[in-house]
Order: C-alpha cells, then sequence, then structure tokens
C-alpha cells in the first residue's frame, strides 16, 4: 500500500500527555481483548490488535498515511481559526484552552480538508482530529467542511469524510448548532451536481456530528466497533430505563438497523474507497484540474 | 389593539410598535439567562397548538410519518394564515401530565422528524409557505430512537429544508434544544419570543459536562455563558428578529404574545412571497452557509506553534 510523506507525529505532543512509565512506549494494551502487544507491532498493523481485530483511534497524520497515494495531499482552508464568539469561560477561557490544542496539534481546528488521490482518482477530503478538542464541531470545522463540497462541487470531484468528533462545540454555542445546518446545505449542493460523497464513520462519531453531515452520505461506511451514536448511552439509558443491547450505538447495531451500508476494516478501506469511487464516478463527467 | 384570534387570522393583524427588533421598553429586559431558560420552561406557555389556534384558520392535522408511526411531540398540518395556505409544523411539549406522555414531553423521534419532512416535501411540491414552531428540550435520546435513526432523520431535516423553494418562517417560541430544534428550524426567517432560548445543549447539560455537576448556581453560569437568550443571539446572527413578550412572560397575555407574534410572520410572508423559488433557497443557503463567519480570522498554521 502506498505511503504518503507526511511527517512522523510531532514529538511535542508525546510531551505534552503526563510523562509515561516508559513500558507504555513500548507496549499497548488492548482495550478489547486486553493482549498487551508491542506497540510497533500494532502500529504496522495499522494500529489495529494483531490478535482480536481492535481498531485504536489513529491521527490524522497516521490516516492520511494509510488512505491517499504518496504525495498527493493538498491541504487547503488551514490558515482559518475562530477568535472567541461567545468570550466562554468555564474553568478555563476558551481562547486559553484553543491556544494549548492549538499548540499541542500544531494546527488551527479539529480537521483538516484538501485534496487528494486514491489509486489515481482525484478527490476532495477531510480528516478529523479527535485529539483536538474532541473532534467538536465549531464555526471553523463547520467552515471548512462546507468550503470542501464547495470546492468538490466546483471541480467535479467526488468526497470523502473520515468522521470522528464527540458533537458540536460547546463553547461556541448556538454558532456550533448552525453549523450542523451549513455543512448540511453544502451537501445539498454537492448531491444536485451528482458528486457522490462517501461519509467513513470512524470512532466515535456523535452528537451533533452524527446529526448532520456525518449520516448524509451517499454511501454511509463505518470502522468496526466505531462508537456511532445521537446521545451518550449514560442519557438514553435514563431516558429507557431498561438495558441496553451490549453492542448499542457500536457500528455494528447500526448497520443492523439499516442506517450503514457496510462495515470496513481499516485494511480494506483503501482499496474500497477507490472501488467505490470508481464505480460512482464513471457515469459522471469530470473536470479535473491538476 | 385588536386580540388575535380564530375570527382574525394573521391576514388582518396590524404592526406593533413592539414588534420589530429589539424591544427597546421592553420590562422582560434585565432578565438574566436562567430566568428566561425559567420562563421558556413555564409549563403555562403557550404552545405550538395554542398558535395555531390563534393565528391560522382551517387548520388541518395530518398525522403519520408513513415508515413507522406517528409522533405526538411533532405537530403538522395545513391551514390558512390569513388569505394564504400554509403548511405548519411544530413542537407540542403538552400541559397536563397525559398529554405530556402522549407528546413526550415535546423531544421528538425519528418518526416525528420524517413526518416534518414529509411536510415540507408537501409543501415544495404545491408551492405553500412553511411556519414552524419550534420548542423542544431536545430530540428524544432513547434505545428505540437511535435503532430508528435519529441522526439520520435530524440530518435528512437540514438538508431537505436548506433545498425547499418556498418561503421558510420558523418560530423559536419556548425551548430551542439543540439539533432537535435545528431539525425544524432552517428558515429564511429565524423570529424568537424575547424570553424563549435556543442553545447547542440545556444548561444543564452543559454543567454536567464542565463542571462534572449541575447545581443550580452552575447551570446558571452555563446559562448564561452559552448566550442562549434572543438579544444575544440577535447579536450572533443566529436569528433575525426577537418578538415582544408581554410582561411576565408569553403566559401572562397568550393572546397579546400571538398577536406580536403573527404580525412578524405576516410580514416576512409578505416580503418572501415576491421572491422567485430559486432566490428562496438561495437566500436560506447564504444566510446559514455566513453563520459565525464574523468570528473566523486567518491564522498562520506555523505561527501557532509559538503560542504560549
Amino acid at each position: 500500500m502506498a505511503q504518503n510523506t507526511e511527517p512522523q507525529p510531532d514529538p511535542a505532543r508525546a510531551n505534552a500527555q503526563p510523562a509515561p512509565a516508559p513500558s507504555d512506549d513500548i507496549w499497548t494494551k488492548c482495550p478489547t481483548c486486553k493482549e498487551i502487544a508491542f506497540r510497533k507491532e500494532v502500529e504496522r498493523n495499522l494500529n489495529v490488535c494483531p490478535k482480536c481485530g481492535h481498531h485504536f483511534r489513529l491521527t490524522v497524520s497516521q490516516r492520511l498515511a494509510i488512505t491517499v497515494d504518496r504525495g498527493s495531499w493538498r491541504e487547503m482552508f488551514s490558515e482559518l481559526a475562530i477568535g472567541d464568539p461567545l468570550k466562554f469561560v468555564d474553568s478555563r477561557p476558551y481562547t486559553k484552552r484553543m491556544a494549548q490544542a492549538r499548540e499541542t496539534s500544531g494546527r488551527n481546528d479539529a480537521v483538516v480538508v484538501g485534496a487528494a488521490a486514491i489509486e489515481d482518482r482525484p478527490l476532495a477530503l477531510a480528516i478529523m482530529d479527535f485529539e483536538f478538542m474532541g473532534g467538536s464541531m465549531g464555526v471553523v470545522v463547520g467552515e471548512k467542511i462546507a468550503r470542501l463540497f464547495d470546492f468538490a462541487a466546483r471541480r467535479g470531484l467526488p468526497v470523502v469524510v473520515f468522521v470522528a468528533s464527540g458533537g458540536a462545540r460547546m463553547q461556541e454555542g448556538a454558532l456550533s448548532l448552525m453549523q450542523m445546518a451549513k455543512t448540511s446545505a453544502a451537501i445539498a449542493r454537492l448531491r444536485d451536481a451528482r458528486l457522490p460523497y462517501i461519509s467513513v464513520m470512524c470512532d466515535p462519531t456523535t452528537g451533533g456530528v452524527a446529526a448532520s453531515f456525518a449520516m448524509l452520505g451517499d454511501l454511509n461506511i463505518a470502522e468496526p466497533g466505531a462508537l456511532i451514536g445521537f446521545a451518550g448511552r449514560r442519557v438514553s439509558k435514563q431516558t429507557v430505563n431498561q438495558e441496553l443491547p451490549e453492542d448499542f450505538q457500536r457500528a455494528e447495531f447500526l448497520l443492523a438497523h439499516g442506517m450503514l451500508d457496510a462495515i470496513v476494516p481499516r485494511h480494506q478501506m483503501r482499496f474500497t474507497l477507490s472501488r467505490l469511487l470508481t464505480m460512482l464516478a464513471r457515469r459522471h463527467p469530470r473536470r479535473i484540474r491538476k | 389593539m385588536p386580540p388575535a384570534g380564530k375570527h382574525n387570522p394573521g391576514g388582518h393583524l396590524r404592526s406593533h410598535p413592539a414588534a420589530k427588533g429589539a424591544p427597546a421598553e421592553s420590562p422582560n429586559q434585565g432578565l438574566s439567562a436562567i430566568e428566561r431558560v425559567r420562563l421558556a420552561r413555564n409549563p403555562m406557555r403557550p404552545q405550538t397548538l395554542d398558535y395555531v389556534d390563534a393565528l391560522f384558520s382551517e387548520f388541518f392535522e395530518l398525522h403519520g410519518d408513513r415508515r413507522f408511526g406517528d409522533d405526538g411531540a411533532i405537530v403538522a398540518g395545513l391551514g390558512y394564515f390569513g388569505k394564504h395556505p400554509v403548511a405548519i409544523v411544530g413542537h407540542q411539549r403538552g400541559k397536563t401530565t397525559p398529554e405530556r406522555i402522549k407528546r413526550n414531553f415535546g423531544s421528538a423521534r425519528p418518526e416525528g422528524y420524517r413526518k416534518a419532512a414529509r411536510l415540507f416535501d408537501l409543501a415544495n411540491r404545491f408551492n405553500l409557505p412553511v411556519i414552524t414552531f419550534v420548542d423542544t428540550q431536545g430530540a428524544d435520546p432513547g434505545l428505540g430512537a437511535e435503532e430508528r435513526g435519529q441522526n439520520e432523520a435530524i440530518a435528512h431535516n437540514l438538508e431537505l429544508m436548506s433545498r425547499l423553494e418556498v418561503p421558510v418562517i420558523c418560530c423559536v417560541i419556548g425551548e430551542g434544544g439543540s439539533g432537535g430544534a435545528l431539525a425544524i428550524g432552517v428558515g429564511n426567517v429565524v423570529l424568537m419570543q424575547e424570553n424563549a432560548c435556543y442553545s447547542v445543549i440545556t444548561p444543564e447539560g452543559c454543567a454536567a459536562i464542565l463542571w462534572r455537576e449541575a447545581t443550580e448556581e452552575n447551570v446558571a453560569i452555563a446559562a448564561s455563558a452559552m448566550k442562549l437568550s434572543a438579544p444575544d443571539l440577535l447579536e450572533l446572527g443566529v436569528i433575525d428578529e426577537i418578538i415582544a413578550e408581554p410582561p411576565g412572560g408569553a403566559h401572562t397575555a397568550p393572546a397579546e404574545a400571538a398577536h406580536n407574534l403573527g404580525v412578524a410572520i405576516a410580514r416576512h410572508l409578505e416580503r418572501l412571497k415576491t421572491l422567485g423559488p430559486a432566490q428562496l433557497r438561495r437566500d436560506r443557503e447564504r444566510k446559514f452557509a455566513a453563520m459565525g463567519n464574523a468570528f473566523l480570522q486567518r491564522q498562520g498554521v506555523e505561527n501557532t506553534r509559538s503560542i504560549g
């Protein structure tokens, strides 16, 4: 599988975590099967547990590296950043939280968008960064997603979005909520242009992001075991006052209830996207400017 | 001022001096955010069906989503606003305990949003303006709602509403709770009653997440921090107009509250009816495409590394 030349994860990020015990660097414990494996071995296996197939979350760099053709990625709109519309203060001011998230991640907000290619087929691509404030959607995330869809509609490109988000960002209040409408309207324009949109729901996809662009794919795909839901499990449990099924809000539960087209293991994701984009793109005249 | 009523539907309403923009001399000014939340949730506060009674004639309720069931938390139907036939959709929370249970306390399930979608589609094909009333603490978070695709139902409505080619006027009359509110809230015009609130999460939910504990004090702080009151949302550009309420809240004089709302709906409907189908969609798209963009700034990504 082609790898691109993304830089390795920033060492500063590792330093920002509480100092790990030395062994943590070498070993990884699988939360599903509790097996302890060499971290390197797990990473070589695309961060999938070699024993049970548990899919660990990926960073944006890792996702890019295993998804797009080497050297094809061009990031767009990376300079967009948010001020402090609500002057929101909880235990810390929003500006401080954002400054730290920016410092840690080296990016301005919780999504990267751009143009790329998969097996030589050009596409518009978004990857959400769950490490950046839980991948939450504020104005910047909504705007970048909407701009990506409009870019794709103009250029005649298909869109793939890797979703990983806890939902709308509380600290931007109702403005976050409005991004649900903004992104959905942009998808309507892409659909009118008869261009395909594949939503790939990764762990987790919940709240206002799940209830807007994540669920609006022409094809909705998920990684195995991904948490996908509207409300938190605790809230749901209180509401129904009964035991919830074990796989509640897991990708397998959604597939069983008709909400997903397929669950695709990470090892097959790139190949699957390539196949699907080829089949869906065939009938549409494409205007592609390199 | 003639009270609005069944025999005086929207078309006969006259402009009320306090009905436009932020009401300057309103007795409700100076209320704290949490006080407004309490007013918005007041069990005596008029609900969708009260406004349907007061502002529309010949209302004919339509039931069911043709997929699964009929959700009492969302009321939908056809009626006349003045001389205009319109489609009406709104949350209904219920007032008595049996009605509240029937209405699921105004928390709609997927079938409710799909019933709304059916109405939106109907309105679009028969060129009827859409008027919605938003009043929910949030969409139903239960097991059944998840099984039947609450996320998909809400997301579908957001896309569908954005592409409607008829006038859409949304009125936030109580609590505008997150995605469950927005799913019937994508309008060319979004009106909001003075003491209504509209937010991405309830103040209790926000407090529980940020401070781990939703004490009364934390909830009040959260309500204020989230800028969920009408004056704040007007400033943020989330809503277009504040509708004045009688002193003490809409429940103290429901006829006056309905009258003020009706005057504003009539004024906006007249204007929107002059626009063509493509223009109506484009204007609505542009309005939502601009949400929050006033607060965007350009920041070099490299520079961010030097922060702190």
